[in-house]
């Protein structure tokens, strides 16, 4: 039986994405330790809050490894949202300098807009611009808004890893994408329809 | 975008694509109690005065989500600590019924009450009296949650002597804080998002002040919202461009139904302003 995981490590908003999922006919299961995370085949790691606080609870709560495990060697899909893209980055800026994840090659930096009248926090709907070929952005209109919310963003060593973009005063990773892992900056889950068409893509997808 | 991978991004230049403004419905809820059992209804206000009941809150937000409304703004007008568990409910439904982002707000007084009410689905919460009372606990739910969920409240009228102040307790209570200068203090002890209401135009539907609005868009960085005072399309429009404000919030002006919220927006895109017209 198929199975979805959202890794509930203390960090933010675990109730929208369950519903949404639940919504879309998944069969979800929170993962409050490593131990529940044997039965499931799919993750969802969401995430609100402080770089800082989200892998030091990470850590802590000893999903690191197995977490690593079942996305870099076994090839789990996993969709990261938020804060949980970022965290899986190599490093983050965001009050001091963090480690992070390591599994996409890139740091997390703070949106600086060239134009300073643009406003920090990045909040609101804003176009994305997508790999036309992306499962993960398959029947959508070419033009289509997601909702924001983030001050800071991943900077893709690797613009390959690079799934969809938006435009604040500057380029911003909007999504990325590298085998199995995929994640988005903007909240499916509160995207309304075009963010449930995200999640609906995420739970076919066949890496 | 080079790559050596073969993704390929739709045509179009990437800089044309743009943040959107936001139109945010406001519902403003009070206890209502039916026997034993209390629930919030919604209610729309005049000048935070006349109250007139209008409906259950979470049905009306799933019209405002079909209705391509951006956000939500949840507000307890009650703001008592013993009611809290029925606007618990509130959020608990409209998180699990609507798909879009909502910010609580309504006698918030603690790191505890932003903890409950964020785990039970909301995006953001906002504080108003509570931000004025106690300062620091901006700056605690921002370093705890993040700015993004810390919402600052400012609601403000003008006094006996012909001066803005921000009043508090419901437009109650007067303070000696400027709304310029405390929306400043507001943004640099945390607050991600600062929401402004002109007390004397709410409900009255003959415009926003695009004065304070544009005075308060510029001393803060972050985002504003704008309200008070919505009953023309028009009216939204001058609060994005002359007021400079990221979104505007209106509580009136989506409550009755001669509005069509498409035909607004269809009217606001038509003025040059960015807007959403689909989900």
């Amino acid at each position: 039986m198929r199975m979805v995981g959202i890794i509930d490590y203390g960090m933010g908003n675990l109730m929208s994405v369950q519903h949404a999922l639940n919504f879309l006919g998944a069969e979800v299961k929170v993962c409050e330790n490593p131990g529940s995370l044997s039965d499931i085949d799919r993750i969802v790691l969401p995430g609100v809050g402080a770089f800082g606080d989200c892998i030091k609870n990470l850590r802590q709560m000893g999903f690191v490894e197995p977490l690593g495990d079942m996305v870099m060697r076994d090839g789990v899909p996993i969709l990261g949202i938020c804060l949980g893209m970022q965290v899986m980055a190599r490093r983050s800026f965001e009050g001091g300098e963090h480690e992070g994840l390591g599994w996409i090659d890139g740091d997390v930096i703070r949106i600086r807009p060239e134009d300073t009248s643009l406003r920090v926090p990045h909040i609101g709907w804003n176009e994305v611009h997508y790999d036309s070929e992306s499962p993960l952005f398959a029947r959508l209109p070419d033009i289509c808004d997601f909702y924001f919310v983030h001050s800071y963003f991943v900077h893709c060593n690797d613009p390959g890893d690079v799934e969809a973009t938006c435009y604040y005063g500057g380029t911003i990773t909007a999504a990325i994408r590298k085998k199995n892992v995929f994640a988005t900056q903007f909240h499916p889950e509160k995207s309304q329809d075009y963010g449930l068409r995200i999640l609906e893509n995420f739970l076919k997808w066949e890496p | 975008m080079v790559s050596a991978s073969s993704k390929t991004f739709l045509n179009g230049n990437p800089e044309a694509y743009m943040l959107k403004k936001r139109l945010i419905p406001k519902l403003q809820m009070k206890v209502s109690r039916f026997g034993s059992k209390t629930r919030m209804v919604l209610v729309t206000t005049i000048q935070f005065d006349e109250i007139i009941e209008i409906g259950d809150p979470v049905s009306q937000a799933k019209i405002y989500e079909a209705q391509v409304a951006d956000e939500l703004i949840f507000l307890d007008l009650d703001a008592s600590s013993e009611n809290r568990d029925t606007l618990i409910e509130v959020v608990k439904r409209s998180a699990e019924e609507i798909f879009m982002p909502f910010t609580v707000g309504g006698g918030v007084r603690s790191v505890e009450d932003f903890r409950k009410l964020l785990s039970c689905g909301a995006d953001k919460v906002s504080i108003n009296t509570a931000a004025v009372e106690m300062p620091d606990l901006i700056n605690e739910a921002s370093e705890i949650f993040g700015k993004q969920c810390v919402v600052v409240s400012i609601d403000y009228r003008m006094n006996r002597e012909g001066k803005y102040r921000v009043y508090t307790r419901g437009g109650n209570v007067e303070t000696n804080y400027d709304p310029v200068l405390w929306a400043g203090e507001c943004e640099e002890r945390g607050a991600g998002e600062i929401l402004l209401t002109s007390i004397d135009r709410d409900g009255t539907r003959t415009g926003l002040d695009l004065d304070m609005t544009w005075q308060v868009a510029q001393v803060i960085t972050v985002p504003l919202i704008t309200s008070g005072g919505c009953g023309l399309a028009s009216h939204f429009v001058e609060g994005f461009i002359e007021g400079n404000a990221d979104a505007v919030s209106a509580g009136t002006y989506f409550c009755f139904k001669d509005e069509n919220p498409m035909q607004t927006r269809s009217q606001i895109k038509n003025a040059g302003v960015p807007i959403r017209l689909h989900t």
